[in-house]
């Protein structure tokens, strides 16, 4: 057990590499700089800019210079945020996006296993017409569609919900962003649950339970829940490495200041330092995440040894 | 005392009791360092938490600002600033010329990169500095005494006190910048000198500005609180103003003019916006190099009333000037055909187009490019259809993001046509003159016109403002001749404006700050 951490872990490092050496390449290679505008800037200034940022030295030693830092923590100067960190704008957006994302995660998991197993348990009766009808609308509509109209619904016909902002960090102001980010989520869990429960009812150690007389509340609970969530488990590691780093679409419409946005944000502005921060980071989550859903294989599944 | 109750109870419920304005402010500002800004975001704060030398009034008449008055030597080189004796810093602080020589060279200073450092360049020696050939010292603005402030210019500029009303020209605070380095403008730490001060940022939600007791002229302050929100999408910022949530919105969503002109007519705020909307050639390349006949026909057979009325649809004003009319009085020569009906501009635009070489059926390859919006390329579109009908040029529209075009632009790659834009940066005719010269770093047509550089050189040299806006008319008109690009729309400034918001009024360059506001007491006005 041990010895597979420590295997996964090195075999991290190579993997992050190759990450950043590729973003730090692709962000360079695509044309137009971090300070190109329709005002152009007089050619002096930008010189100024390009030294300040030690753009005008020759890629390689930008490449180091940039490694060196990162394995002391730090991500660089944003280009566009001049007065922040990379680092900064990091560790100021992720607990936002943290917060509205793991509960996103958790409703979508609770409703949609739910879901799921429901439809499952009632296969092809109107329950799971309309369960599996739902879920395909939820996926099928985009957040951008989605988010906007719920804002009209219960914040300015109803007047239940802010429209948009923290707020004072209740949680009424999190309530339709988490609804809108756990829709989509909601229904993938749902149909994944649903497939993979019909696959293990039918299997022979149910049929087996059940002909030993166990009530079917018990059937599903202790035995055919932990292997159909095999599935599910799979899917919300990278999903969840997803949604914890932020939607630049919910954080636009409801005014949430998380990471999403500095992915599309940051290359649109060409903001070097800012894109490469978010991709290390969501890399070192996405790497983090599979592994634990590896870790929960082991305990789900008997027959996965380490 | 009042502020310190009132942020004392932190309440929702203190909203009824406190004055606090919610504004929609488009982008995230990328600073709150005066020197480190460029966009309209950051501008909106900095004009709400800061004050220049000069500062305007609601509808953009220059006032006096730090300096309660100046005095200008009769060649237009020399200025003297006399300082407010009350002007203090929000922590109580006087503020000195010895603040303003700081601050400026410190705009000047290549160490600092500053975007907008081109401002001073009209001062003594400020271009070598930025350059990095001089020192800072060597900037010709000097203190004469605590109070006063001297600065040599190297050539008369008829709009130097409106810079010295523009953010990037704010002094900043000397001790925190030397004791914070670039993260001076932070909140806690930043020092400024305006009507409010900084309470509060949130990258990517908001920046909460509170009252400056020791602002000079706080007792004409009347809102005490500010909130200036991020919000990129306009749709987002439309439901939160409808929600109740914001009292004056930065922009309105494309294509929503309509609607909220019958729904919400009362709280529209649209007003002319020194800005123009174009279609640049290159005129580096082949068809449009030293083809001047097909330019115009292009030009004449684009019909910019449908454009403005079909097309966009929101008060904006056709151009056929490049400078928008009524910039600080100027008005634009007329081009000559703006007053032609349609059928006899797409005559004299085919019989150009003849002229030129061309025909239905031999017509120039060449593309027209724009950057991804769905506003751009209703327009691109549009202009397409225009030039089909009337010359039967087939013209390949080409979507760009937006900075691999501009890459393409500067490179002089284009082939054929792009969409730009200009936006005034002070209320003067030269803010648009100056992109057509030959040496701008904006003019990215590649115009290059020996007369008319020469005209806005005699312009710079002369005193008189009416023989000055009598030169730039005679450039312009000579520019318009040429049509290195086609003028388009002048633009609108949109605003949604909740009606509990009182002295709100229009201004050119769009700026409306809030110590120039007010909130109407008595129930709540927004929709």
């Amino acid at each position: 057990m041990i010895r597979y951490a420590i295997q996964r872990f090195l075999g991290a490092i190579p993997t992050l590499l190759i990450l950043i050496a590729l973003a730090f390449i692709m962000i360079r290679v695509a044309p137009g700089g971090p300070f190109d505008a329709e005002k152009q800037l007089l050619p002096e200034i930008e010189a100024n800019l390009r030294a300040a940022y030690h753009l005008d030295e020759p890629l390689v030693q930008q490449f180091g210079r940039y490694l060196y830092a990162l394995i002391q923590g730090d991500f660089g100067p944003s280009f566009q945020y001049r007065d922040h960190t990379v680092t900064e704008l990091i560790m100021d957006g992720f607990p936002v996006s943290l917060r509205l994302g793991g509960l996103a995660m958790l409703l979508a998991l609770i409703v949609g296993v739910s879901l799921g197993t429901l439809a499952a348990f009632r296969q092809n009766t109107p329950t799971d017409y309309t369960v599996m009808g739902v879920a395909m609308t939820g996926i099928s509509i985009p957040n951008f569609v989605m988010a906007p109209l719920m804002i009209l619904l219960f914040a300015v016909y109803l007047k239940w919900l802010p429209a948009g902002g923290l707020g004072d960090g209740g949680i009424a102001n999190l309530v339709l962003p988490v609804i809108a980010l756990a829709l989509p989520q909601i229904a993938y869990v749902a149909r994944l649950t649903r497939g993979s429960m019909i696959e293990v009812l039918r299997s022979n150690f149910i049929r087996t339970a059940s002909a030993q007389g166990l009530p079917m509340r018990t059937v599903i609970v202790q035995h055919a829940l932990k292997p159909a969530l095999l599935p599910v488990i799979s899917y919300i590691g990278p999903a969840t490495a997803a949604i914890i780093t932020g939607s630049v679409v919910i954080e636009q419409i409801f005014g949430v200041p998380g990471l999403g946005r500095y992915f599309v944000q940051g290359a649109l502005n060409r903001d070097y330092t800012l894109v490469m921060g978010v991709v290390v980071f969501y890399g070192v989550l996405i790497i983090s995440f599979n592994f634990l859903v590896d870790l929960l294989y082991g305990w789900l599944d008997p027959r996965v040894k380490y | 005392m009042l502020l310190s109750v009132l942020a004392a109870c932190g309440t929702p419920d203190s909203t009824d009791h406190t004055s606090r304005l919610l504004r929609g402010n488009g982008a995230e500002p990328e600073s709150l360092d005066p020197h480190a800004v460029r966009s309209e975001a950051a501008g909106n704060i900095l004009r709400d938490i800061g004050e220049g030398l000069v500062s305007f009034t609601a509808d953009g008449r220059i006032v006096a600002g730090v300096a309660e008055s100046w005095t200008i030597s009769p060649d237009g080189l020399e200025y003297e600033f006399l300082l407010r004796p009350d002007a203090r810093w929000s922590n109580g602080d006087p503020i000195t010329a010895d603040d303003f020589v700081y601050s400026f060279r410190r705009l000047a200073d290549p160490g600092t990169a500053a975007f907008y450092a081109s401002l001073l360049g009209a001062i003594v020696n400020a271009e070598a500095i930025t350059r990095g050939e001089m020192p800072p010292e060597r900037l010709a603005v000097t203190v004469l005494d605590d109070g006063r402030l001297h600065i040599r210019l190297k050539q008369a500029t008829a709009y130097f006190l409106q810079l010295l009303s523009f953010p990037s020209t704010y002094p900043v605070h000397r001790d925190s910048v030397e004791r914070y380095g670039t993260d001076f403008a932070r909140p806690g730490r930043l020092l400024s000198n305006g009507a409010y001060r900084l309470q509060e940022r949130v990258v990517g939600s908001h920046v909460k500005l509170t009252r400056n007791p020791f602002y000079w002229n706080d007792a004409q302050t009347r809102i005490d609180e500010v909130i200036f929100y991020a919000l990129p999408d306009n749709m987002a910022e439309l439901l939160r103003f409808r929600a109740g949530e914001l009292d004056i919105t930065s922009a309105i969503p494309a294509g929503s003019f309509a609607r909220l002109n019958r729904d919400m007519p009362a709280l529209l705020r649209v007003a002319p916006y020194l800005a123009t909307y174009y279609l640049g050639f290159n005129l580096h390349r082949e068809p449009f190099a030293g083809n001047r006949s097909l330019r115009r026909a292009l030009s004449l057979a684009i019909d910019r009333e449908v454009i403005t009325q079909r097309v966009l649809g929101n008060g904006e004003q056709p151009a056929y000037s490049w400078t928008p009319p009524g910039i600080n009085g100027y008005l634009p020569p007329p081009v000559g055909y703006e007053q032609w009906p349609p059928g006899q501009r797409l005559a004299e635009a085919r019989r150009l187009y003849r002229e030129a070489g061309y025909g239905p059926e031999n017509g120039p390859e060449m593309e027209l490019r724009f950057n991804t919006s769905e506003a751009h390329q209703r327009i691109a579109v549009a202009v397409q259809a225009m030039w089909k009908e009337a010359l039967g040029l087939e013209v390949t529209l080409v979507q760009e993001e937006f900075r691999v075009m501009l890459q393409k632009i500067r490179g002089g790659q284009v082939n054929g046509l792009f969409r730009s834009s200009w936006i005034a940066d002070y209320d003067d005719p030269l803010t648009f003159a100056e992109v057509l010269a030959s040496d701008s770093a904006t003019n990215m047509t590649g115009y290059n016109n020996p007369e008319y550089d020469s005209l806005l050189e005699k312009a710079a040299q002369e005193h008189n403002a009416t023989k000055r806006y009598a030169l730039l008319e005679k450039a312009e008109a000579l520019a318009m001749e040429d049509v290195p690009l086609i003028p388009v729309y002048h633009y609108v400034s949109k605003h949604l404006v909740a009606s509990r918001v009182g002295g709100w009024q229009d201004h050119a360059l769009d700026y409306h700050m809030s110590k120039d506001l007010f909130l109407i007491p008595e129930g709540d006005g927004r929709q």
